[in-house]
């Protein structure tokens, strides 16, 4: 399970040992804990407009150094680069390359953010080029980037501003050790209604030290296949953020679901998703218990792998129905019922696999691909709405699945990735966590990879 | 001021008592998949699996009462040192209790009058036995010298202490079931009262398969999924045959009462196997269910327990609950016709079929029970309908704790009313009444 690479190639000789011979030096990832500051270093907010301006003011309220522009020598804790008003692809170069300069003084762990507006809002050609083009130069950086540090980028659906909390809430999520192996990413925000969004304050305020952040406070969430793995991480990062856990596995891995239900606090619910009742019986139960039900996981996946010349029928059907069909049933049964809150979100776990493809896993990679395919249809359905529904994309990840990867292919695995290394459940967790939360408002039908820009599925 | 007196003279009307939920991990054979799981290993797990299932972690509840029949001397304080062990508040107190095989329908009894006496508000009542990891005591010799040496003063003492020691002293007492007064196993007990009543193997073969058919259907129908957390890799009672057969148990060959005159029909398929696992349930006043939004799956109407003469006189040793379902019955005004389910455990198969022979008995009932005549029939489709402990195994404590957790489910279902009888060692038995809530 754990990549003693990492641990040994962060020890000084071996450190020198790797950079002379040319190695992967992947670094230890910042992560989130509980009180973390955003930034302790300033944070360069880079590009000029109303838009910048009015951002720079909003990260100064949070107790953050703000600059303008890079000053020969400082450190910086993050760089962000405003470019909603980009209108020709001439536009990007002084802000792109203040970036650079940025890039050379960023802190291990450090955090560059691209702020810009969707190339399908405009119909001028020189305008969308512009904002296409910040695409591939933010996915670039984030190729560049060493240390630890990532590149991410918001999009600004429609009118949507730099300081809308949807936008501040996931720049918040990108600055934060919550995003760790969220990589080369580009995520798009709409501007939310006021009413669907009961606590922007407390989620765009600034954290003081040491404060524990509980954006999920209050909250009911459903987690399947939540025994063991991602499953079991995702619930105590939602019961560490305030949310009742409601943890559902088959009852042959009842053991373990009690287990993970006690440390967090939740309750067990033994269930096989693919009943056809599994989502009535969920809802009965939160209904009894809580009254509402905020936040799913479709998480419970298997894996039952072949080529397809091979494939039989039982391996096939298998995964098709545990891991998109039995979703689909239960996302119908959740909205035909009054216990599903007007302002739930669905979050439902994707793979790289089911956008790249993987050879031996046409069936995973169907039912993978098909959760996409759910999340973009309902989110359109859910539009205008309080409603949100995404999917998250883990790449390689360190869990008992990938520990049985025959260790050459898995060390190669893992070094596929900008990061150099494989992610942790709790870096799928932090990203779930961010989605089921009211800073994530304003972000629907979107598939974010937990994958630390690995080269398969880019 | 006089309304006042009143009131404190006034005996207050006893609260409802309601069974909320239940969980207990599979039964498993004797040094099967628990061999190496200890009473208090099995009470946690069980007690884990319900609070995770209703959400008490950290929770304090007001008793947890349980026990064990094969206890170790170091577990004087079993259900207070696994309520330590568990997800529970430590400041939750708990008693141990032991009345043989009907100890968890005991403490379920106990802790429901403390409810609904206002005693407590909510309660956890259950059982656990291990067969496998069973108390191996000292020879009565070796034990007199090991107590006289830890008083013995001088060496010259203790050498002489020492020389009394027989080898046969240095051989352990392993533990039996026998009864401490006739020095018959149970089963040769149940073989008397078997005879006595004209059993056949046939009938109690047929019994015996019922039990596993009816055990195999709840877990197809998945009846057990919230009753039940798997433990240590057991997902499922191991002792269950859902193949089985009346004519492959008809093979076996008798075990009990072949000393007798008449033919021997008890065997291992019509008796209960020695097996580990552990039962608990949780009950509360209605108060405590709807503060806490949690279901109420059946009242706790009622109970009775009574103690035959076996050793002196003409009584079985296991035919005490016989005695005491005419005296809770005529308490709460009800007939055999007033009920919907019956829970009856199965010992052996002998043990039910010669209860059910007695209750039909007219001179029976008149003579020994003391009645006007029959107690009544019962209809072989209301009995033990998810199975009982032929096919699930019987872990002694564990088992009032199963039966009392599955008829509180089945009528939440179904509605009705349950009777539940458990026989015990010593000649003892309890009976109870159960109630749907609408």
């Amino acid at each position: 399970m754990t990549d003693r690479y990492v641990d040994l190639v962060n020890t000084p000789l071996a450190a020198r040992l790797a950079k002379a011979l040319g190695l992967p030096r992947p670094s230890v990832l910042r992560r989130y804990t509980p009180g973390e500051a955003l930034a302790t270093k300033p944070v360069l907010v880079a590009g000029s407009g109303a838009g910048a301006d009015a951002l720079a003011e909003v990260i100064l309220g949070w107790d953050v150094e703000v600059r303008r522009h890079v000053l020969p020598g400082e450190k910086l804790s993050a760089a962000v680069v405003v470019l909603d008003a980009a209108d020709s692809p001439a536009d990007l170069s002084a802000p792109l390359l203040e970036l650079g300069q940025a890039v050379k003084l960023l802190v291990p762990g450090g955090r560059v953010v691209g702020i810009s507006r969707a190339a399908e809002d405009t119909s001028d050609p020189a305008r969308a080029a512009a904002r296409q083009g910040i695409d591939g130069a933010l996915r670039s950086v984030a190729h560049e980037l060493r240390g630890g540090a990532t590149a991410n980028g918001i999009v600004l659906r429609g009118q949507t501003t730099t300081t809308d909390p949807s936008t501040i809430g996931a720049l918040r999520f990108f600055l934060s050790g919550k995003s760790a192996y969220v990589d080369g990413q580009l995520i798009e925000v709409q501007a939310v209604p006021e009413d669907s969004v009961s606590d922007v304050a407390a989620a765009t305020a600034a954290e003081g030290e040491g404060v524990p952040d509980r954006p999920l406070d209050g909250r009911t969430a459903v987690v399947t296949g939540a025994a063991r793995g991602i499953g079991a991480k995702i619930a105590e990062i939602l019961a560490r953020d305030g949310a009742h856990v409601i943890a559902v596995d088959v009852p042959a891995a009842g053991e373990q679901l009690a287990q993970v239900a006690n440390r967090v606090g939740g309750t067990a619910l033994q269930l096989d998703i693919t009943a056809p009742d599994a989502g009535t019986r969920i809802l009965e139960h939160v209904g009894q218990r809580h009254g509402t039900l905020d936040i799913v996981v479709h998480n419970a996946g298997i894996t039952r792998d072949k080529l397809l010349a091979n494939m039989d029928a039982a391996r096939w059907d298998s995964v098709i129905a545990v891991n998109i069909s039995s979703q689909l049933v239960m996302n119908e049964q959740l909205l035909a019922s009054p216990v599903f809150s007007p302002t739930g979100r669905i979050i439902s776990l994707a793979s790289t696999s089911g956008i790249a493809g993987n050879r031996g896993q046409s069936n995973y990679a169907a039912s993978k691909a098909g959760v996409m395919g759910m999340v973009r249809a309902q989110a359109a359905a859910f539009h205008g709405g309080a409603r949100t529904i995404n999917a998250v994309a883990p790449g390689f990840i360190e869990t008992d699945m990938t520990a049985k990867i025959p260790p050459l292919t898995r060390q190669v695995a893992r070094r596929l990735s900008s990061l150099q290394q494989g992610g942790l459940p709790v870096d799928v967790a932090e990203t779930i966590a961010f989605l089921a939360s009211d800073a994530a408002a304003g972000v629907n039908g979107q598939v974010v990879r937990v994958c630390g820009q690995n080269l398969v599925g880019a | 001021m006089a309304d006042q007196a009143h009131a404190q003279t006034t005996a207050r009307s006893p609260r409802t008592a309601v069974v909320i939920g239940g969980n207990r991990i599979p039964f498993a054979r004797s040094g099967g998949a628990y061999a190496y799981s200890s009473n208090q290993d099995m009470l946690i797990a069980a007690l884990d699996g319900l609070v995770a299932r209703f959400g008490l972690q950290g929770e304090r509840i007001g008793e947890v009462a349980a026990g064990a029949v094969l206890k170790h001397s170091r577990d004087f304080n079993l259900t207070r040192e696994a309520v330590l062990g568990s997800a529970l508040s430590p400041e939750t107190p708990a008693y141990d209790l032991q009345q043989a095989c009907a100890t968890g329908l005991e403490t379920v009894v106990g802790l429901s009058n403390k409810i609904k006496l206002g005693q407590i508000d909510s309660g956890i009542a259950g059982g656990v036995d291990s067969a496998s990891d069973a108390p191996i005591a000292v020879s009565e010799g070796l034990r007199r010298v090991l107590l006289d040496l830890s008083r013995a003063k001088t060496t010259q003492q203790k050498i002489r202490i020492l020389g009394t020691l027989r080898p046969k002293d240095l051989s352990p007492n392993a533990p039996g079931t026998g009864e401490p007064r006739t020095g018959l196993s149970m089963g040769e007990h149940q073989a008397i009262t078997t005879a006595a009543w004209q059993i056949t193997r046939e009938a109690q073969d047929e019994l015996a398969y019922r039990s596993h058919h009816n055990l195999a259907a709840a877990y197809e129908r998945g009846f057990f999924t919230d009753l039940m957390t798997p433990y240590r890799g057991l997902v499922k009672d191991a002792n269950l045959r859902p193949d089985t057969s009346v004519e492959k148990l008809a093979t076996l060959k008798p075990v009990f009462g072949k000393e007798l005159e008449t033919p021997a029909t008890m065997t291992a398929g019509n008796s209960t196997p020695l097996t580990d696992g552990a039962a608990v349930v949780l009950l509360g006043s209605e108060e405590y269910a709807t503060a806490h939004n949690l279901p109420m799956l059946a009242n706790i109407v009622d109970a009775e327990a009574a103690a035959v003469d076996f050793v002196n006189g003409e009584e079985g040793l296991l035919m005490a609950p016989v005695h005491a379902m005419p005296r809770l019955l005529a308490r709460n005004g009800l007939t055999f016709d007033d009920f919907d389910f019956f829970e009856i455990h199965e010992a052996f198969a002998g043990t039910v079929l010669g209860s059910l022979a007695a209750w039909e008995d007219e001179d029976y009932c008149k003579r020994v029970l003391g009645l006007d005549g029959a107690l009544g029939s019962i209809d072989r489709s209301k009995l033990n309908v998810n199975g009982s402990s032929l096919a699930v195994g019987h872990p002694f404590a564990a088992t009032g704790g199963r039966i009392v957790a599955s008829l509180a489910k089945t009528l939440s279902e179904q509605g009705g009313r349950g009777l539940i009888s458990v026989c015990a060692a010593g000649g003892q038995g309890v009976v109870a009444i159960l109630e749907a809530r609408n």
